[in-house]
């Protein structure tokens, strides 16, 4: 069966609601506001996303307490979130409650449901989804010492997922980071919407929720890096519209701007990229929600991420660029979306890394 | 409303009675009468009034039983445009008379619509029509005609009213391309091969009855047409690695001696872009089966054109020596284009044509900046000038 690529009522529905909440609650000048202010993430609409739309647990079956969607669902609220580049804690909430459901842990989901916790997973941000995955944290008599650094959420995370060596191999443990043995240091981040920080642990208590941490980061990797492409694309298409908007109001030489073919023929090939970049990261929600076999889901997720990072990139340059001078100042948004763009290109590996192990997968060797 | 198990058990009660074995056109007929042709065309007309999005069921189970189809490559201008503009626009007397031949390929169609002179510019064709008691005279050059040679009929624009603007003096024809005032000669293209033809009109004679639409109503027929074509080009449902990037991986596979790592980067990069394209033509056609055609069909002509014509370049530079030689410079007539049975120095010559034919990608993207996007449309001088008027 081939990928079901377009969006369900449902999902349109799931949409409309997102979309009327973040309207109303995440406009574009608070969000520039919130980015210097003491607190960068905006946790109260966090609470209202998770609790009253329940956008925390999509992908987590029912009888794990979560609401039986998809990463479908979960994905076009990622483009929802990613047009309005809304401070929250998504990316950290989507790989944690994968991992806990990869290691069929369900006992704190119904909390990260709600948005009353906030959870998150200590592996890089940068991590590739088939990495290597980070070794700096040794697990003695479930006392857990060492350092992960670009750790995503992690200044507002109640619960961190991470990931532990000890004598019986790498666990996965789940450590509060209320516990004195933890101590968190963000790090100033080009992408001012969205935080990250170093996690340093000395003694700190774990609970081992898996005995094998690579499986269950290696999931929740992979649907993390399907649900950014998702992001994506939502950023795009916003930076698309956007621009669409203003060259068809500025006037320069007696004409709207947008009337020229030069700037008319850069937004038609950037349209098509968007449309692009929307099939394929259709077709890895689909691969991840359907559980293809392996080797699928992940080719999948890597042409996405291949595709959507280069392209999230292009638009937010292109719309800087055909703002003109008014692009460049701090007050006009479209800086937000370039630092979430060019972040979000490291994010869970480079479209480079992408392609070497597309090479792998599909048979195409150096 | 018809489902997609009441026409399986229509193409088995079919089947029960029509031996596929037997004589190929007189089975295409009979699928044509039991409304088992296009199934979205109405009852009469060889379909039933029924979703398009089910005709891939009809021809699943036709091709399971062996049955022969149409040869659609063979008539892709009488299936993908003449047909829908005969429906849409044509008399009855006319549907009855054309779409039936039409349909089982005995009569092939082509379309008379580029000239020397007009190209991207469509309504600025100088092809007269001239009218004489019942008849219409018809005198001028087409160029780039698919199938002329082999064609039975064409749909033809021509300019009914030099006096009238450009895009309402024309008139739409159908035009029997075996009267002896038709030449048709091959046109050689760059490949070597004569896909096409200049036709010359010398005074052709076209009874009004073979007239679409109204008289000065040619162009609004003529873009119904180009509609249809657009639609046509979203492509087919292939797989991964199809066409010419499955050329491609397969050269890769087969020689590692040309591999460097410039060229492993590059191989991904299209690989990647042709994987992302081919889904979104799969988009296109989901959107399309449930009747929500969305503009993705530009998008995907637009990258499938970018992407042969990198793809085919690069594959003559991995070669190295054998990249250097040319298959076949004789000057063929072939049936369709041949993009993975001949030699890469004919693809890359040949994927030239792709941001050309069809539109060219320029027009294309003031298509999607307008159409699409609501951006201004390009400034015209020349909209409301009598054509005879007009520079050329
Ligand atoms: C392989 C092939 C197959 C074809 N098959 C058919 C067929 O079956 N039937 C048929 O009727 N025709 C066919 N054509 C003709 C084709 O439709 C025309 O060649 C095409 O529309 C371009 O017209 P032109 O060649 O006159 O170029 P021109 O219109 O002269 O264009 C020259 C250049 O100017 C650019 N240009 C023109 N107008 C604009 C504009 N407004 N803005 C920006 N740039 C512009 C074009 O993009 C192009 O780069 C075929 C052509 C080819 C090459």
């Amino acid at each position: 069966m081939s990928a079901d690529l377009l969006y369900t009522e449902v999902e349109e529905d799931l949409r409309a609601a997102v979309r009327r909440v973040l309207r109303d609650r995440c406009e574009i000048g608070s969000v520039l506001a919130r980015c210097e202010s003491g607190e960068p993430y905006d946790l109260a609409l966090w609470r209202t996303l998770a609790g009253e739309l329940g956008v925390a647990a999509l992908a987590v079956p029912e009888e794990s307490g979560g609401s039986g969607a998809g990463v479908r669902e979960l994905a076009v609220v990622a483009e929802e979130l990613g047009r309005a580049v809304a401070p929250v804690p998504f990316l950290g909430t989507v790989l944690a409650t994968a991992a806990l459901q990869a290691a069929e842990a369900t006992e704190p989901i119904p909390g990260i449901a709600a948005g009353e916790r906030v959870a998150t997973v200590a592996v890089g941000l940068t991590t590739a989804p088939s990495a290597p995955l980070p070794s700096g944290v040794r697990a003695e008599g479930g006392k857990l010492t060492g350092s992960v650094t670009a750790v995503v959420d992690l200044e507002v995370a109640d619960l961190v997922l991470v990931p532990a060596t000890g004598p019986d191999g790498t666990g996965l443990h789940l450590v509060d980071t209320a516990d004195p043995g933890v101590v968190r240091n963000p790090v100033t981040p080009l992408d001012l919407t969205r935080r990250f920080g170093t996690l340093e642990l000395s003694g700190a208590s774990g609970e081992l929720i898996a005995a094998d941490a690579e499986p269950v980061l290696r999931r929740a990797l992979l649907t993390a890096a399907g649900v950014l492409a998702a992001e994506q694309v939502g950023l795009a298409q916003h930076c698309l519209d956007s621009t669409v908007d203003y060259v068809r109001t500025r006037h320069q030489f007696g004409r709207a701007i947008g009337s020229f073919q030069a700037v008319k023929h850069r937004l038609a090939d950037l349209w098509s990229g968007v449309s692009t970049a929307r099939a394929t990261s259709r077709a890895a929600a689909d691969a991840l929600t359907r559980e293809e076999p392996d080797g699928e889901t992940e080719l999948s997720v890597a042409l996405a991420q291949a595709y959507c990072s280069d392209l999230a990139v292009l638009a937010a340059e292109e719309s800087l660029q055909l703002h003109g001078g008014i692009g460049m100042t701090w007050e006009h948004p479209v800086h937000l979306y370039l630092g979430r763009a060019k972040s979000a290109q490291l994010t869970f590996g480079t479209a480079d890394r992408h392609r070497a192990r597309i090479a792998e997968l599909a048979g195409l060797p150096a | 409303m018809t489902d997609a198990d009441e026409l399986r058990t229509a193409v088995r009660d079919f089947l029960a009675e029509h031996d596929p074995g037997g004589d190929r056109l007189e089975f295409l007929r009979a699928r044509f009468d039991a409304g088992l042709a296009w199934v979205n065309y109405p009852v009469g007309l060889g379909g039933r009034d029924a979703p398009r999005a089910l005709q891939p069921v009809v021809d699943a189970e036709f091709a399971a039983a062996g049955a022969p189809d149409n040869a659609p490559s063979r008539n892709g201008i009488g299936l993908g445009m003449a047909a829908p503009t005969i429906l849409r626009f044509g008399t009855d007397e006319q549907r009855a008379r054309y779409l039936r031949p039409l349909w089982t390929g005995e009569e092939v169609w082509c379309q008379l619509f580029s000239e020397p002179g007009a190209g991207s510019d469509l309504a600025a064709l100088a092809t007269r029509a001239v009218r004489d008691s019942d008849d219409w005279i018809v005198e001028g050059q087409k160029v780039w005609t698919s199938f002329a040679h082999r064609a039975q009929w064409a749909i033809l624009v021509a300019r009914s009213d030099p006096d009238a603007p450009k895009h309402k003096g024309l008139t739409y024809f159908v035009c029997d391309m075996t009267d002896p005032n038709v030449d048709v000669r091959p046109l050689r293209q760059i490949t070597g091969e004569a896909e096409f033809n200049e036709v010359f009109l010398n005074g052709v004679r076209i009874p009004d009855s073979q007239r679409l639409g109204e008289v000065g109503q040619g162009w609004q027929v003529a873009m119904g047409t180009l509609m249809n074509e657009r639609v046509a080009i979203g492509g087919g449902s292939a797989g991964r690695e199809s066409g010419m990037i499955g050329v491609l991986a397969e050269q890769w596979r087969a020689h590692p001696e040309a591999r460097t790592p410039g060229a492993h980067d590059r191989l991904l990069r299209l690989w990647v872009e042709a994987e992302a394209t081919r889904l979104t033509g799969q988009r296109l056609r989901q959107q399309l089966a449930l009747g929500t055609p969305g503009p993705e069909g530009s998008a995907v002509k637009l990258a499938f054109s970018r992407l042969n014509q990198e793809i085919s370049g690069f594959e003559v530079e991995l070669l190295g020596e054998e990249g250097l030689a040319y298959d076949d410079w004789t000057l063929r007539r072939p049936e369709n284009v041949d993009f993975t049975g001949r030699g890469p120095g004919y693809r890359y010559l040949r994927a030239k044509g792709n941001s050309i034919e069809g539109g060219t990608s320029e027009v294309l993207r003031n298509v999607i900046a307008e159409r699409v996007l609501g951006l201004p449309p390009e400034i015209r001088t020349d909209k409301d000038v009598p054509w005879k008027e007009l520079p050329r």
